[in-house]
């Protein structure tokens, strides 16, 4: 069986031939696969652009990523940058503008291996917290790399909470200038991307002082490197945060600034303006500051964390096809471990996982789209739900994504320790947007605590509820449903009965969360003290409401695809797997009133655990409709057309361990066994 | 010192000192420890640079010289004891890795065990002299856990008295052992074994692969190194690819089997006793994950009572993050399974040397039990582990990514235990094979033994004569003991319900096989709920022999939160069971969270009594000290693109796109 055209790039000699253990899950096809890409994708058009954006890319030797896993920190970073500047050249040419779906699927196709990834993140802001006169002057320079921005907000002895950052800027009315100063260590900036080595320009997030009031946080336009010769300029000191997991391509930096002046004008004067007399005049809510970190992290759901998870799924699942080992009856060959049911509850319930959080993301990003341009013209009615909802997605997604692409990896045995297996570095990756961008326990506490205000709101004012609810917590005024009606496994395949379970659960949850909250209250203690008190609960009550979420937006999902049933149908075993795994593993939230009984429990196993077994027939097509390339992919194990050993054996040689003489044997081997041989 | 930590240290309730003599096994032991330690530390020939700015090359050039040095230091400084050989690699490798270690650790062991006298005298003396290095090659490329899979053939020629080695197939290829890609001229490999046209399975075969003297492959042989890793840096991970490579007949281990020079095989008497190495590899893992986890929690909390965030309420001062309560209950029910972990480290070792006298002595009974519990124990503590080490590293924030906080080296140093020495779902299928022929026995009205003797107490088989007493219908959740009682109930009614699945579909299926495939979800969480009560069990054990009363208390709230927890993440369990109720869950819950503020004010003495050095631990983070904030900006500044100040990609690339465009 032939390997379709736009799969195979490696140009190895394997490729030209499909492994038989592979060909031959994808011998019936009981949906297709291109229809699901194309939902996937967004249409069947996204789908042709992207195929012809990656064929592009791939055939583009400048984008290699094959020698990555070989390369030191400094190597990867120059080829990154080096990838940049070529992709820019491509796109002048091509016409692909910034923002352009083009750019997003070459970032796609290089897994994000570019250097100047902040510079997006800088626009972003600039959009959301500039004045239009702002926006023109900068975006101009951004988009013709006359500078080269970045977003520095965390510090050395700060991050999640904002309102910690020391960093000052203090007007100075006589020359109509912000000076921007660290007075200490920790107020040093720690961690931005594109700082280290690459930016000229940063937006500093800093202590607004003006007339000798402190204002809280705003955004500052900072040059730190001379544009003519990239040194930094006086009062800077800049450099890289050094060695860290993974993201070596980005030059993490730290920052420190001595009473460096910038004009007034570089402070970002959407929301706030400090008048050239030094008058402070606000024009948005406290919340305003935080909708760039709202935009930018439901955007990186799809454009990063997601994305990784299913590369993990793909290699783990296709490399589960090929490895055989022991028999599962002993006179037969060897088995496919993906015919193990331990290997099938490991693998199965993470591909559901990865589809839930596709449309999930997607359903957020729509969301986002449609509150964007009212949030910018300062309507900000729909700003506290979406941020509520944005956190607590963030924080689930990237949760479990880490979970799973670490199952995942581990699901390979040993060869899922190699990097060649891509494998580490997706998880590496994954690991870090736990900490990015608002650390996972304090967005859940955020979501959680919109849950409660939502639910004490709602009870202050009985009769008036319905109206005021949100449509994300609408759940918390359903009926009351006592116990959950199902009998036998079949009855648990339903869309419509898990949504609700899930509802229930969290509504019981949040009702807890704002009991415990008010028992302290009462005996004493403030909001602040009794909060701290009661966070484990409310961290509960967070991830039970997106659980509900993330399931009634893939029942929602399957809705919509009355006109395609076999694809409605393998998706309904997803969503079927996925939401009763996240019930199993959290049976306790429901054993708990007695909305479920241990039989039901026990019923609800049997389901799921049959479901492992439908579902591994259409495994491979599962995975082979997210359509990620080989290069993009860049695993030895995950490539389409399963040739896993040869590819392992042919990567391994190149290891610059192997080419590169072995100078630990002459200096130290050498003299250790003639130090013996010279005594005897 | 930081204020902070100096703070926490003289708050503490109890004297961490005494309770490292508790870790160590006795004052004796610590002492002789910490001589050790030191005669590491002030050596200068162990110093070198932070291993986090070499390349991988360097890193393994670095790793080979110390492997290196050791040898001799041992010598000079007459370190012999096992114990004490352990104790001296630990401080002196950060990451506990050394390509010339396979040589003593798998080499010469199997030579011992599987070798005769006269292949003994041949090869040990100049394995041991480091004339020849070297390695242990089994896993192959395509191969694992399931030995019998593999796939290197061993052939006798009469006519020559000749072994002909072949690596037949891509699949074949030795591909993972330690030492074997660039360091070892010599390597064990297990090969199926082919005489007179039959084939006898897998055997040990001595084989030269690098030349003496020039550290040539030898003709007939491939090899090399496998390529980056996720950790493991350090160590030449290889591959071997034999053809048509001849041995000599004298080079198949043969103690046990043996081929005559006319090619007749003579087989062994029994092979129970190569369970040996694989029962002492496994029980020292699970020491390996208490220290592991032991490190990951000194780091994360220290940190933690260093770094300072958010308000809890506002306009006031920034609290330390081990304030609050989110923090802690990340961190506390960690360090509670840390304490858990030693415990069950130091019996499984204890009980593998008591048993492995037995067997000197010829007695095997008890290799059974003490094999199917070590497989599961070393599944069991390395996934929680390996959880746990993550939590912490993320319990760190954006620094935990950092290289700098040592945690993403013991991540990438822990984890590999999942998969090496025995896959984690393998192991824990074993175990269960034994819990499932344990429930068989106690069902045909024979009384087991040992920790699975719960088992003969289920209400449905129940041959004990008192009945009564042995279910109790009231957890005290402020009882140790008592929490032990409710993890065996949990215990034995997952035995029990995956015992019965396993029945039901073997008589649905007709393949006794297919229905263990078919039950072995089920099968894995017995095996797990097995070992959390043989975990609990003995932590409770172990609080009898505390004697010091302050030392006692806060072990016995370790113990407590550590049941406690467990419950709580499994309460689905207990509630499923009728072994708690509803009520009793909201009382756990409210149970944690007052030993966590318990537990607060000792937290930091409680990592502290870990006793590890500055330079063990490998962080800026968990520094004793807690200068945390100077010393990131001091290691940052070392960093390699920091060398000069105008990155050379600026002139090759940056500058270029300012002007192109």
């Amino acid at each position: 069986m032939d390997s379709p055209v736009h799969r195979v790039s490696l140009g190895d000699t394997w490729s030209r031939r499909v492994h038989p253990d592979i060909a031959s899950e994808r011998f019936i096809q009981s949906f297709s696969v291109e229809q699901l890409t194309n939902i996937l994708d967004g249409g069947a058009q996204n789908t042709a652009l992207r195929r012809k954006v990656e064929s592009i890319i791939h055939s583009d030797p400048e984008f290699s990523v094959k020698d990555n896993y070989f390369m030191t920190q400094n190597e990867r970073y120059v080829a990154a940058v080096q990838k940049k500047f070529h992709l820019q050249i491509i796109a002048k040419r091509l016409g692909w503008s910034e923002n352009s779906p083009e750019l997003y699927y070459a970032y796609r196709a290089l897994s994000g291996e570019l250097a100047l990834g902040l510079h997006t993140v800088f626009l972003k802001s600039l959009q959301s917290l500039g004045s239009e006169e702002q926006i023109a002057k900068w975006t101009l320079l951004c988009n013709e790399f006359r500078i080269i921005a970045s977003y520095a907000q965390t510090e050395l002895g700060h991050g999640t909470n904002l309102r910690g950052l020391e960093t000052e800027a203090t007007y100075d009315a006589a020359t109509q200038e912000f000076v921007v100063h660290s007075p200490t260590l920790t107020a040093t900036k720690w961690w931005p991307g594109d700082l280290g080595r690459s930016a000229t320009h940063t937006l500093v997030q800093a202590q607004l002082i003006c007339s000798g009031a402190r204002q809280g946080m705003h955004a500052f336009i900072v040059p730190i490197r001379s544009l003519r010769d990239h040194t930094p300029l006086p009062g800077v000191t800049v450099g890289d945060i050094g060695p860290k997991m993974d993201y070596d391509h980005t030059d993490h930096g730290f920052l420190r600034l001595d009473h460096v002046r910038i004009p007034r004008e570089n402070m970002l004067s959407r929301f706030a303006q400090v008048l050239p007399d030094g008058t402070y005049v606000k024009l948005g809510t406290q919340q305003t500051n935080y909708f760039s970190m709202v935009v930018v992290r439901v955007e990186l759901l799809l454009g990063e964390i997601i994305p990784l998870l299913q590369k993990a799924c793909v290699i783990a699942i296709r490399y589960s096809t090929i490895r055989r080992q022991s028999s599962i009856q002993p006179s037969d060959p060897e088995a496919k471990i993906l015919d193990y049911q331990t290997q099938q509850q490991k693998l199965l319930p993470q591909l559901a996982t990865a589809y839930a959080f596709h449309f999930l993301a997607s359903n957020l990003l729509e969301f986002l789209h449609s509150s964007y341009d009212a949030i910018r013209n300062k309507d900000f009615s729909h700003l506290p739900e979406l941020h509520a909802l944005s956190a607590g997605i963030k924080a689930m997604t990237s949760d479990l994504c880490l979970q799973g692409s670490e199952l995942c990896r581990r699901a390979c045995g040993g060869h899922g320790y190699s990097k060649l297996s891509g494998l580490p570095s997706l998880v590496t990756r994954v690991t870090a947007s736990c900490t990015y961008e608002g650390d996972n326990t304090v967005l859940y506490l955020q979501t959680a605590r919109f849950l409660v205000k939502n639910f004490l709101q709602a009870h202050a004012i009985p009769g008036s509820t319905q109206k005021s609810l949100p449509p994300s917590v609408a759940y918390l005024t359903a009926p009351y449903l006592a116990r959950c009606p199902a009998q036998k496994a079949a009855d648990f395949l339903h869309p419509k009965l898990y949504t609700t379970a899930w509802a229930h659960v969290a509504a019981r949850l949040i009702k807890e969360s704002a009991h415990h909250l008010e028992t302290l209250m009462q005996s004493g203690a403030d909001w602040d003290k009794a909060w701290n008190q009661t966070t484990v609960i409310h961290l509960q009550t967070a991830k039970a409401h997106c659980y509900y979420i993330s399931v009634k937006s893939f029942t929602e999902t399957l809705e919509k695809l009355e006109n395609k049933p076999a694809v409605q149908q393998v998706l309904k075993r997803l969503c079927d797997l996925y939401a009763l795994h996240s019930i199993l593993t959290n049976a306790a939230d429901f054993l708990h009133d007695g909305f479920l009984s241990g039989a039901q429990v026990d019923a609800m196993r049997t389901g799921y655990l049959e479901l492992l077994g439908l579902i591994r027939k259409d495994a491979i097509l599962l995975t082979d409709a997210f359509d990620f390339t080989d290069p993009s992919l860049n695993s030895a194990l995950g490539c389409y057309d399963g040739n896993v050993y040869e590819r392992l054996f042919h990567w391994a040689q190149k290891s610059p361990t192997n080419t590169q003489g072995n100078p630990a044997y002459e200096k130290y081997l050498r003299p250790l066994l003639q130090s013996w041989k010279s005594k005897l | 010192m930081n204020q902070d930590l100096r703070r926490e240290r003289e708050a503490a309730s109890f004297n961490p000192e005494l309770l490292t003599h508790v870790l160590d096994g006795s004052p004796e032991n610590t002492r002789r420890r910490r001589e050790i330690e030191n005669l590491i530390l002030n050596d200068p020939d162990f110093q070198h640079e932070d291993l986090n700015f070499l390349t991988r090359s360097q890193r393994y050039e670095v790793a080979v010289r110390k492997s290196a040095n050791m040898v001799k230091k041992m010598r000079e400084f007459g370190i012999a004891d096992p114990k004490e050989i352990m104790w001296f690699k630990k401080i002196h490798l950060v990451n506990f890795v050394e390509p010339v270690g396979l040589n003593f650790s798998m080499f010469i062991p199997t030579l011992l065990n599987q070798g005769t006298t006269a292949q003994q005298e041949k090869w040990l003396h100049s394995s041991q002299g480091l004339q020849i290095i070297g390695t242990y090659a089994q896993t192959e490329m395509g191969h694992g856990t399931h030995l019998r899979g593999l796939e290197t053939t061993a052939t006798y020629d009469p006519e020559t008295q000749k072994f002909i080695l072949n690596s037949p197939t891509v699949t074949s290829i030795k591909w993972w052992p330690g030492g074997l890609g660039k360091t070892s001229n010599h390597a064990i490999v297990l090969a199926q074994l082919i005489t007179k046209g039959k084939c006898y399975g897998l055997h040990a075969f001595i084989v030269p692969i690098r030349e003496i003297g020039t550290h040539k492959p030898l003709p007939g042989i491939t090899v090399g190194d496998i390529g980056p890793k996720f950790g493991y840096d350090e160590m030449d991970n290889g591959y071997l690819k034999m053809d048509n490579y001849r041995i000599p007949r004298e080079n198949m281990l043969m103690k046990y089997a043996q081929v005559k020079p006319d090619g007749t095989y003579v087989k062994p008497v029994s092979n129970k006793l190569t369970y040996g190495t694989m029962v002492f590899v496994r029980s020292f893992l699970v020491g390996v994950a208490a220290r592991s986890l032991s490190k990951a929690c000194t780091i994360a909390i220290r940190y933690s009572a260093v770094r300072h965030q958010s308000e809890i309420k506002p306009g006031e001062p920034e609290p330390q993050i081990l304030d609050f309560q989110t923090q802690q209950y990340k961190l506390f029910p960690l360090l509670a399974t840390a304490y858990a972990f030693q415990f069950v480290g130091a019996y499984v070792k204890e009980t593998y040397h008591r048993i492995n006298e037995g067997i000197g002595q010829g007695d095997l009974s008890e290799l059974p039990e003490l094999h199917a519990l070590v497989a599961g124990l070393k599944a069991f503590t390395s996934w929680t582990t390996n959880a746990a080490i993550e939590a912490c590293r993320m319990a760190c924030g954006g620094h935990g990514y950092s290289h700098c906080s040592g945690l993403p080296n013991i991540y990438v140093t822990f984890t590999p235990t999942c998969t090496f020495e025995g896959e984690n779902t393998v192991m824990m299928l074993q175990t269960a094979r034994f819990l499932m022929k344990s429930y068989d026995q106690v069902h045909s009205g024979k009384l087991v033994g040992g920790m699975v003797s719960y088992l003969n107490d289920l209400p449905t088989q129940r041959i004990q004569p008192r009945q009564v007493a042995v279910w109790p219908t009231v957890v005290d959740i402020d009882s140790p003991d008592s929490l032990t009682e409710a993890y065996k109930l949990r215990a034995a009614r997952l035995v029990e319900i995956a015992a019965k699945n396993l029945q039901n579909e073997a008589i649905q299926r007709e393949s006794k096989e297919v229905a263990w495939n078919l039950t072995s979800v089920d099968l894995v969480q017995a095996s797990e709920a097995h070992c959390h009560y043989v975990a609990v069990k003995l932590f409770s054990e172990k609080l009898l022999k505390i004697q010091d009363k302050s030392v006692h208390a806060v072990l016995r709230n370790l113990c407590l939160l550590y049941c406690l927890y467990g419950i709580s993440q499994k309460a689905g369990d207990f509630l499923q069971g009728s072994i708690m109720t509803e009520s009793q869950i909201t009382q756990v819950n409210q149970r944690i969270k007052e030993l966590l503020t318990a537990i607060r004010p000792d937290a930091v003495a409680l990592v502290d009594a870990f006793d590890f050095q500055d330079v063990t631990l490998g962080s800026v983070l968990g520094r004793y000290d807690g200068n945390v904030y100077e010393n990131l900006f001091e290691w940052a500044k070392k960093s390699p693109l920091n060398k000069s100040e105008v990155h050379e990609s600026y002139y090759k690339y940056l500058k270029p796109l300012q002007s192109k465009l």
